[in-house]
């Protein structure tokens, strides 16, 4: 789309950071039974590598079938989604599959772990996917766990380890493959409130060494940990603004009472 | 990701849950063992049903009177009375391919000595028929050719009459009363066990054809005559020949049926063989039904599985496993399913196949075909069934499992 008459744009463009995520006028269908639901009716964004973005909205909004369509579990029914400029809308479900296991990292609600399977190998399954050697696999499993703090407890099972933990773990997980993107749905909504800021501290960590971070929350708390705040309403984007006044989650610790008190 | 790791991966999935793991397999244990123990028992059969025909002599033929039915049934001894003693000397004289002959006649009788008595069979012939059946005495000796001009009342007694009447005792030089008739007791046979045909060869009298003619049946005419080709490989010839003799003296017109029946004991080993093989087919097939009833037990709880672990099918696929790795996945936990059940159906099949052979005192017989054939269908069985099951799991939508509970 570049032109030859406007040479200056072009260099400023090409010196800008291309977005790792692009959406471009997305819309996605649902067909239920006679109903059609027409839940993202022209959504279109772009989130810039090193972002730490924060999605809100009510239930109906979206804003879940806008999450599964950036982690490439689901296409839009009209549109362009470019990951890393790459449209992923095109895709077959091999190399979807692919990008999820290399350039996405996933963080739940609900953790999602696999039960009578240690923290270890719950974080090895990606690599597992990726087909990386055995002295590689562990090694990055190892080292992610290191990153969120669990290096002493890779042996357990999940039923031995705290939500807080259990998240960490998942946390983890997402990172092992080096994703380009972490995506994380309520990560913080089975968890208390002291341990909810532990968690987006390590986000906050993470983001501050150039991971780039889009999450969906319903709480305006946590989403005020993040950089960027998107409101959805009605399959629409209806705000898209900078946080101000961004806590940092590491001095909200200090403040806040410990579960022992 | 490797063999070994598939492997190991697939029995710690069976093992978190031990008691379903090895319920399912007991489907294709029982498969197996049934098909592996029915073939074992029935190449047994086969053995021993080759080892009787060949305790019988290798190059005989055997002529009978009596023509062949359509359904193969032949008509009593009794009935045909066209088979005598001189087309017997003529089979000597004129087949080249022919080493030795004996008449054959006989007759049920009952068999008295002191308190004993036993019914059995009377046989008349002369005494080369034990050599033709290379078939040697442990008592005494056979009657002679003076014996036969001469119709004396002579016996030779099979081992199973000798038992009956005498128990371990020699019975040579004894009277026996055949009939009303007092036999002399020349000497005792050899045991030789039970024919192709699965007859008792030791239940039987001999005496001398004359003797049996003139004085038991009243009958001048053979029901067989036992013959000896001078090789295995003569006997067709012999075969031959002594059809076309005996169709010319009983002025057999062309396209007429034979009033007899020539047999060569070879023809009789090869049918007999393949008819124990189809028996045995016939039973490993019914045995194998039992491996679908196991190899459907397998897709029943491969289904029942994927349904448990819809989530965790949803969080391998969000993370990235291809629709293949799924199907890797619970496909190789079906086949080693089987291939375990198998492996123990093989055991468990050839000890029952020893044990039944053990106490029907039939040869052993475990082919490594079998084995390898049951490895084999296990693993098909395996593939075939729990293939419906893995790609159900490989096909769910990640969004819909994250969500089930």
């Amino acid at each position: 789309m570049a032109t030859l008459v406007q040479p200056e744009l072009n260099v400023a463009s090409a010196l800008a950071p291309k977005p790792v995520i692009r959406v471009e006028d997305v819309h996605k269908y649902y067909d239920l039974g006679e109903t059609k639901v027409h839940a993202l009716r022209g959504v279109s964004l772009e989130i810039a590598p090193g972002e730490f973005v924060a999605i809100m909205g009510a239930s109906g909004s979206g804003k879940s079938t806008f999450m599964n369509l950036l982690g490439c579990l689901d296409t839009p029914t009209s549109g362009h989604y470019y990951l890393e400029g790459v449209d992923v809308a095109q895709l077959a479900k091999k190399d979807l599959a692919s990008i999820r296991n290399r350039k996405l990292g996933f963080v739940f609600q609900g953790f999602n772990l696999l039960a009578r399977t240690t923290a270890l190998e719950n974080v090895e399954l990606p690599t597992l996917y990726a087909h990386l050697p055995k002295e590689e696999r562990l090694e990055r499993a190892k080292r992610a766990l290191q990153m969120v703090g669990l290096g002493e407890r890779m042996e357990h099972f999940p039923s031995q380890l705290s939500g807080g933990q259990q998240q960490r773990v998942a946390i983890a997980r997402g990172l092992v493959n080096q994703p380009s993107i972490l995506l994380a749905d309520e990560p913080t909504g089975n968890l208390d409130s002291r341990t909810s800021v532990e968690i987006m501290q390590i986000f906050q960590d993470l983001n501050d060494q150039g991971l780039t971070v889009v999450l969906v929350t319903h709480e305006p708390d946590i989403a005020h940990y993040a950089k960027r705040t998107i409101v959805f309403r009605d399959g629409k984007i209806r705000r898209d603004e900078p946080v101000v006044n961004r806590p940092r989650a590491a001095e909200v610790l200090r403040t806040l009472p410990t579960l022992e008190d | 990701m490797d063999f070994i790791s598939i492997l190991r991966i697939a029995l710690r999935a069976l093992a978190r849950n031990k008691m379903r793991s090895i319920l399912t397999m007991l489907g294709i244990i029982i498969g197996v063992g049934a098909v592996i123990a029915t073939v074992g028992v029935g190449q047994g059969a086969q053995q021993q049903v080759q080892n009787n025909i060949a305790s019988m002599g290798t190059n005989l033929v055997f002529v009978s009177a009596g023509s062949v039915n359509r359904g193969g049934i032949r008509l009593g001894g009794g009935a045909t009375k066209t088979l005598v003693y001189d087309d017997m000397k003529a089979i000597l004289q004129e087949s080249p391919a022919v080493a030795s002959a004996a008449p054959g006649s006989s007759a049920p009788a009952q068999v008295v000595f002191d308190n004993n008595n036993w019914y059995t069979r009377v046989n008349g012939t002369e005494p080369q028929y034990f050599d033709i059946r290379a078939w040697p005495m442990t008592s005494g000796a056979s009657f002679t050719d003076d014996d036969v001009r001469t119709s004396a009342d002579v016996a030779v007694l099979g081992e199973t009459v000798r038992q009956n009447l005498f128990g371990s005792a020699d019975p040579v030089g004894q009277t026996v009363r055949i009939g009303n008739l007092p036999f002399q007791v020349v000497g005792v046979l050899t045991a030789k066990g039970q024919s192709g045909m699965g007859a008792d060869q030791d239940d039987a009298i001999y005496v001398p054809i004359t003797t049996l003619q003139k004085k038991i049946t009243g009958q001048p005419w053979l029901q067989n005559i036992m013959v000896s080709a001078v090789s295995q490989q003569a006997s067709y010839a012999a075969q031959e020949q002594i059809t076309a003799l005996l169709r010319d003296r009983h002025r057999i017109r062309p396209g007429q049926d034979d009033d007899f029946q020539v047999r060569n004991l070879a023809d009789v080993a090869q049918l007999a063989d393949q008819s124990s093989r189809i028996m045995t087919l016939l039973l490993a097939s019914i045995a194998s039904v039992s491996l679908i009833v196991g190899g459907i037990g397998i897709m029943n709880i491969m289904l029942v599985s994927v349904t448990e672990r819809t989530r965790e099918i949803g969080i391998r696929i969000a993370i990235g496993a291809q629709e293949a790795d799924v199907l890797k996945q619970f496909l190789s936990e079906a086949v080693v399913m089987s291939l375990i059940g198998g492996a123990i159906g093989i055991l468990f099949g050839a000890g029952s196949s020893l044990g039944i052979s053990r106490v029907l005192h039939w040869p052993i017989s475990i082919s490594p075909m079998a084995v390898l054939a049951a490895v084999v269908f296990s693993t098909m069985v395996g593939i075939f069934f729990g293939y419906y099951p893995a790609r159900k799991a490989a096909q769910l939508d990640p969004i819909e499992a994250l969500r089930f509970e």
